[in-house]
């Protein structure tokens, strides 16, 4: 997808914020953006805005609160790949030659606990069947089942991604846990303790898009925007997010991630060699690794070996959520997707301080959650 | 019972499927279109209630919208229809499970709702098990 350039990003950190509303958080990213952009009023002709719990006409009230409307204002679900989505829909309106210049951000306050979505029927609430953490832990025995990941390699993403976060000052935990700590936390759900799982929290993330054509000559070269593909699952495998009742015995149906992932490398012309550096959906830490047997980062089966092998670290071959991902953000779902290209784009722009990925001109942001909806972003620079 | 047309609460009891004349897959619970060819009108089955386990765990914290006892066991189980099913387990141990260990449907006692009444729902027990 050449011809559509990230002009500015912005972000409130993800965190619990007591007082501040959807709207603040929001409007906090977007001035950050806009300002980094040097847009003003009037100088995008639309936006989309991200939000799963945020409630009707989100994006209308943060732009409202700017005095900043009149364009199309469209909110965007698409669970926990909704910022994904949001970004597809202005990159594809801009290439079109719709828009010149479109303002995407996410913006989220979740319910503090156990995700409840209206996703379930209500007798699957009851009966238990409604358990979020179950299907992961379910999907982590799966992947130790088949590929030799064990709890201790549970433990070692997590301790990786809390230590690449422990000096993001937009993480919601800003502090190294070892090993020993994971395994000594609570069993959400086998093989699940409570470190390995993320937290849903609250944030804001804002990305301006202008068409190349249209920019405004900058001296430095700008990150692009190479590809932003959504795709939704396949019915067949019982564990999808997109948590049917039942599955096939059919085990190569693709995922949704898979599909999005394909996609996206040949909306790039790229492929998972030429990456550098990667966020990846980390809701919990065998999600992180089967993300890398999804993207395509290693081979089926091979996603310990990928992390024992320390390619996945910062300082390794390709670093994966150098941001501490979400286990070190928290997930607001709206934002985190919008959060991940806000991290890519200051990785390619060199502006990381002591979490830079040394070079990096190629990267790549994944999410995948209810739906099921899975996005694949590539940034080049 | 927790819904209706999920299943039967006979001796023995049956899980309420289809399955579809024109790609022959099973699926769980009955929807009026295929979800895997998207033909109308698959045929109402009562699936098989003996089964393998397939993966497994315990959910130790009470989810949304559940007011039954935990820990409880939550998995998946194989069927011979060629399908997996996500089910509850009577067994909430995960310890006490093993992969490909053979299961059989139950229905069981959930949780006591306002008017007093026993709400049941299915699961799946290890064979045999008391």
């Amino acid at each position: 997808m050449s011809g559509v350039v990230v002009s500015g990003v912005g972000m409130h950190p993800f965190g619990r914020f007591e007082g501040v509303s959807t709207t603040d958080l929001g409007v906090s990213a977007v001035r950050a953006a806009l300002a980094e952009a040097g847009v003003g009023r009037g100088g995008f002709q639309a936006a989309f805005c991200a939000t799963a719990y945020g409630g009707v006409a989100t994006g209308h009230k943060v732009l409202s609160r700017l005095g900043m409307t009149g364009m199309p204002i469209v909110d965007v679900e698409a669970g926990c790949a909704s910022g994904g989505a949001a970004l597809m829909l202005a990159a594809g309106a801009i290439r079109a030659g719709q828009y010149d210049t479109v303002l995407v951000f996410g913006t989220e306050k979740m319910p503090r606990g156990i995700i409840r979505s209206s996703f379930f029927e209500t007798w699957q609430e009851e009966a238990g069947l409604a358990a979020t953490p179950a299907f992961f832990g379910l999907r982590a025995q799966r992947l130790s089942m088949t590929s030799g990941v064990t709890k201790q390699h549970l433990a070692q993403v997590v301790v990786k991604n809390r230590r690449q976060g422990a000096t993001n000052t937009d993480a919601m935990f800003q502090k190294e846990v070892s090993v020993e700590e994971v395994l000594a936390s609570r069993v959400v759900c086998e093989p699940l303790h409570l470190f390995m799982l993320c937290s849903p929290n609250e944030g804001a993330a804002a990305v301006v898009l202008t068409s190349a054509d249209g920019r405004v000559k900058s001296p430095s070269a700008p990150v692009t925007l190479a590809a932003a593909v959504l795709r939704s699952h396949l019915p067949g495998a019982v564990l999808s997010e997109s948590t049917p009742l039942s599955g096939l015995t059919d085990d190569t149906v693709p995922s949704p991630t898979t599909l999005a992932a394909r996609a996206a490398f040949e909306e790039a012309g790229l492929g998972p060699a030429d990456l550098h550096v990667v966020e990846c959906q980390d809701t919990d830490a065998a999600r992180e690794l089967l993300s890398y047997e999804e993207i395509g980062l290693c081979g089926r089966g091979a996603a310990a070996d990928l992390l024992d092998s320390g390619a996945t670290n910062l300082g390794g071959r390709l670093p994966v959520n150098p941001s501490g991902g979400l286990l070190s953000k928290g997930e607001p779902l709206g934002a985190s997707a919008l959060g991940q290209v806000v991290e890519l784009a200051r990785q390619l722009r060199g502006e990381c301080g002591s979490r830079q990925v040394g070079g990096a001109k190629t990267a790549l942001a994944h999410t995948v959650g209810r739906g099921a909806n899975a996005s694949v972003v590539i940034l080049t620079r | 019972m927790v819904h209706p047309g999920l299943f039967t609460d006979g001796d023995p009891p049956a899980l309420l499927g289809s399955r579809c004349a024109a790609c022959g897959a099973s699926h769980f619970p009955r929807h009026d279109t295929c979800p895997y060819c998207a033909v109308p009108e698959p045929e109402a089955t009562e699936l098989s209630g003996a089964g393998t386990l397939w993966a497994w765990t315990a959910v130790t914290a009470p989810p949304p919208g559940y007011e039954g006892e935990t820990p409880y066991g939550m998995g998946v189980v194989e069927l011979p229809e060629g399908i997996r099913l996500i089910t509850r387990l009577t067994v909430s141990d995960p310890a006490a499970l093993a992969p490909g260990q053979a299961m059989e449907l139950r229905v069981v006692p959930l949780h006591t709702d306002g008017a007093g009444n026993e709400v049941v729902t299915f699961a799946f027990a290890p064979a045999g098990a008391p």
